[in-house]
């Protein structure tokens, strides 16, 4: 029997300019089968051409484009809306955004039933199509809208969408970016369950970690071609093409701590010199609570006490909710404690005002998820960095210890892409010689080969200038990586605590634990204890 | 079940209905607040306009000292200024809205006369503003570049003409010309046309912008990808998904608007020789009657308070967003 999905030498330009150069492969009935690669690569343009979705201005081609022996080339757009949510299904980028957010969760589930007439009754399937997605309550989740929902029910009630008109193929392009790792687990569980129920899966990923543990073959993509393909265990263990090396090496685990992910900065690979310092910012049974009317209060932190030293970096590690985002506010004095206290530098931030206060706050900064966000987006990345520090040689000097050319830094930040962003916040922190820098999420946003030359950067600069890091984030394998000690953070408190290696490594609370096991990339952990090092 | 859970617990009122009782109160207090202002700022302008009350009022008739003595005692035009202010205040708090100077009738009379035929404008003036920006902007978001800047500069064109001159130019052509359209003062449909496109052209060129822009900024959302991966049709996928984003700036736009049309009104009304409160409002003010001058402004205000609040609900109703506070 013929593959369901037979593509050869694929080719999408826009304006001339090709996305996708040559890309062949097949997708079996009820196989997995990952593109993988960084953004920009073709990867999502690659399983739109499934949809003739490549969007406006694209010029497709193929020696062969087909499903399940029908020719692709040649179809009209009646054919194609045949072809879209029936029988080749769509789990987009980005829940929150792929959700119409004026229509609720119901109708949006009910959208290919009526458009494809799949079932005669269409609340009742609604309610089966939800409880199938794992949706809890689906009686109750159909009346929401999708801002109501938890990033983890929002990517179920769309893969609900997706599956609703029973297709044979179903895309699913980064369907558990920017989820906590247990959600993260569940959706993969999901789709696995899907797989196994003979739906042919069509995985888009940048992280090679988590499309090892599902794909039945990968195909990793670079600039438009295919560089390397094969079943995971083969790709992960022998990868022959540099790309896929780096790839590989860009993951940050346990294993690579202490070198660099990107390969791009050697010194990392000396050995660490660092000796932790005095004591920096000590936070003594802080208590915050948020009341938001009509609703119980949210306990942000419940009694979190633990103290930062010079030059070493602490990892607080949490789920969405776990309060650990408000904790980093609290360390710079933005958001004051119920009670107890933070001190920075031996004084309590409540005894600080006026010029005094605006004093220290250039001594601790802070680094977002979203740069762009904290930057005015006009300015070019040498203005915004010379707002922090006028002297123009240490601008300069920052601004190449964070790796960006001199073509890039007179530009303006919205030019810039999402990593350089990231680098020009991590500029303009360090421009103000802080002690620390608290960063939040600083890599969650990017892609693996991006968050790998970010967290190098953030090392090495750690390492020259003994800045102080204090790293929250939702992802274990990135702490495990760069901080040296961690707090685990749960509903406000913390339930964890101690050396990285510790904690991580060997967890004692059964939530740790739990964290723990659902940090995907277990085939790539195997794959990487055998592999030589380097 | 919504009965049972009442009988359960018999004191307790949901605090979706307390939020909304609280944001209604709030609502009331600020139309007052809104018509106490459009009031006292009327009546003060009135006030610094040359000539004397005393003297518009007596203007048409010879009048012996006698009868000017006896129409200040009765206006009590020798009180003080914030005598007569808190006065006039008093009673228009009981509803009275006194009495015209000049037409010497009750305000609420001469206004309730007038009322039907500007409505009448301004509904159909907002129908069709909002019809033809729909289609307009429907049809030119689809398009190529250069189609897009041709119906933008089209837009600004209209924008920069004026609406009497435009009111002149359709009747010229429509009305004197072609005969299609009665010239003066007609009652029926038919008279209502040519007024309502020459009030509807700015409010058209702007929305059917703002519309358009709308359109197009939606249609990069990344759940119209989702949607279209779902085989539904482009008209679909703009009735259902997209212009109801499109919409959303529109809601209050349309509030704005509604507000000038009432004095928009003035100018088409003249030029159209069409009775209306706009008309009204234009002798009142030459006048300076200042009872009909207020109640007019007060009407106005109204108006503009109630469009407003239902500018509000619509959007309360289009975008579930926004009633979380």
């Amino acid at each position: 029997m013929s593959p369901l999905v037979r593509v050869r030498d694929l080719v999408v330009a826009f304006g001339g300019r090709p996305a996708v150069r040559g890309v062949s492969f097949d997708v079996e009935r009820g196989q997995v089968v990952a593109l993988v690669g960084e953004s920009g690569s073709g990867k999502s343009v690659t399983a739109r051409s499934l949809l003739g979705l490549c969007g406006r201005g694209a010029v497709v081609e193929a020696d062969e484009l087909a499903f399940d022996g029908l020719d692709l080339r040649s179809l009209g757009e009646r054919q194609w809306r045949g072809l879209r949510g029936r029988r080749v299904g769509l789990v987009a980028q980005d829940a929150l955004g792929s959700l119409d957010p004026l229509r609720r969760v119901g109708a949006e589930v009910a959208e290919p039933l009526r458009e494809h007439r799949i079932v005669d009754r269409v609340r009742p399937e609604v309610l089966r199509l939800l409880a199938d997605a794992g949706v809890p309550e689906p009686e109750v989740r159909e009346r929401q809208w999708s801002h109501q929902l938890s990033g983890g029910l929002r990517q179920r009630a769309l893969i609900a969408t997706a599956l609703a008109a029973r297709p044979e193929l179903l895309i699913a392009d980064e369907p558990t970016t920017a989820l906590d790792a247990t959600v993260q687990k569940q959706v993969l569980g999901l789709l696995r369950a899907k797989a196994a129920a003979g739906t042919a899966l069509l995985l888009i990923s940048h992280d090679l970690a988590v499309v090892a543990d599902l794909a039945d073959y990968v195909h990793v993509m670079k600039d438009g071609a295919v560089v390397e393909h094969g079943v995971p265990a083969d790709v992960l263990t022998n990868p022959r093409h540099p790309y896929t090396r780096a790839l590989l090496n860009a993951v940050p685990t346990a294993e690579r701590r202490g070198r660099g992910l990107s390969g791009t900065i050697p010194a990392l690979d000396q050995p660490d010199r660092r000796v932790p310092g005095r004591e920096l910012i000590t936070v003594t049974d802080v208590v915050k609570r948020y009341r938001v009317r009509g609703r119980p209060p949210i306990t942000a932190a419940a009694g979190v006490s633990f103290t930062v030293r010079a030059g070493e970096t602490l990892g607080i590690v949490g789920e969405s909710g776990s309060g650990k985002s408000t904790v980093g506010r609290m360390l710079l004095g933005l958001v004051a404690p119920d009670s107890g206290a933070v001190e920075f530098d031996g004084v309590p931030w409540s005894a600080r005002a006026g010029a005094e206060r605006r004093a220290a706050r250039r001594r601790i900064q802070m680094i977002y998820q979203d740069p762009l966000a904290s930057f005015d987006p006009r300015y070019t990345g040498r203005q915004i960095v010379t707002e922090a520090n006028p002297d123009p040689e240490r601008v300069a000097e920052l601004l190449r210890l964070v790796g960006l050319a001199e073509s890039q830094v007179d530009r303006p930040a919205r030019e810039l892409s999402g990593g350089q962003r990231q680098r020009l916040a991590i500029a303009r922190a360090l421009a103000a010689d802080p002690a620390v820098i608290v960063c939040d999420e600083p890599v969650s946003a990017l892609d693996v080969s991006i968050q790998a030359q970010v967290l190098d950067v953030l090392v090495d600069a750690q390492r020259r200038l003994g800045v102080a890091y204090v790293f929250i984030s939702h992802d274990l394998g990135v702490v495990h990586h760069i901080a040296d000690r961690v707090l685990v953070m749960r509903d406000g408190a913390v339930v964890e605590s101690g050396s990285a290696t510790a904690v991580l490594a060997e967890p004692r609370h059964q939530y740790t634990k739990d964290l723990v096991a659902a940090v995907p990339g277990t085939v790539l952990r195997q794959a990487q204890s055998v592999l030589k090092p380097g | 079940m919504t009965s049972l859970a009442i009988k359960s617990e018999p004191r307790r009122v949901s605090p979706a209905a307390v939020r909304v009782l609280r944001v209604v109160a709030v609502r009331l207090l600020g139309a007052v607040g809104v018509l106490v202002g459009a009031a006292t700022a009327t009546f003060f302008l009135i006030q610094a306009m040359p000539g004397s009350t005393t003297d518009v009022l007596l203007a048409r008739t010879q009048a012996s000292p006698a009868v000017r003595a006896q129409v200040i005692a009765e206006y009590r035009l020798d009180d003080s200024l914030f005598t007569q202010f808190f006065a006039y205040l008093g009673k228009l708090a009981t509803g009275d809205f006194g009495t015209s100077f000049v037409l010497r009738r009750p305000v609420w009379d001469a206004i309730g006369t007038q009322l039907p035929r500007t409505l009448e404008l301004v509904a159909a003036t907002l129908v069709l503003t909002v019809v033809a920006s729909v289609v307009l902007a429907v049809i030119g978001a689809g398009r190529r570049r250069w189609a897009r800047s041709l119906f933008s500069g089209v837009e600004g064109l209209i924008v920069a003409v004026p609406p009497f001159w435009l009111g002149l130019v359709l009747l010229g052509v429509f009305s004197f010309s072609l005969h299609w359209f009665p010239a003066i003062g007609s009652s029926d449909f038919s008279g209502l046309v040519l007024p309502a496109i020459a009030l509807a052209a700015h409010p058209v060129a702007v929305v059917t912008r703002v519309l358009r822009e709308g359109l197009l900024r939606t249609l990069d959302e990344p759940f119209v990808l989702a949607a279209r991966a779902r085989g539904i049709s482009e008209v679909a996928l703009r009735a259902r998904h997209v212009l109801r984003h499109a919409a959303l700036p529109v809601t209050s736009l349309l509030g704005w608007i509604t507000g000038s049309l009432i004095g928009g009104a003035v100018i088409i009304e003249i030029v159209f020789s069409r009775q209306g409160v706009g008309r009204l409002l234009l002798s009142a003010v030459q006048n300076k009657d200042m009872p009909l001058v207020i109640g007019v402004v007060l009407l106005a205000a109204t108006v503009f308070v109630v469009v407003n609040a239902l500018v509000d609900a619509a959007a309360w109703l289009l975008d579930p967003r926004t009633r979380e506070h």
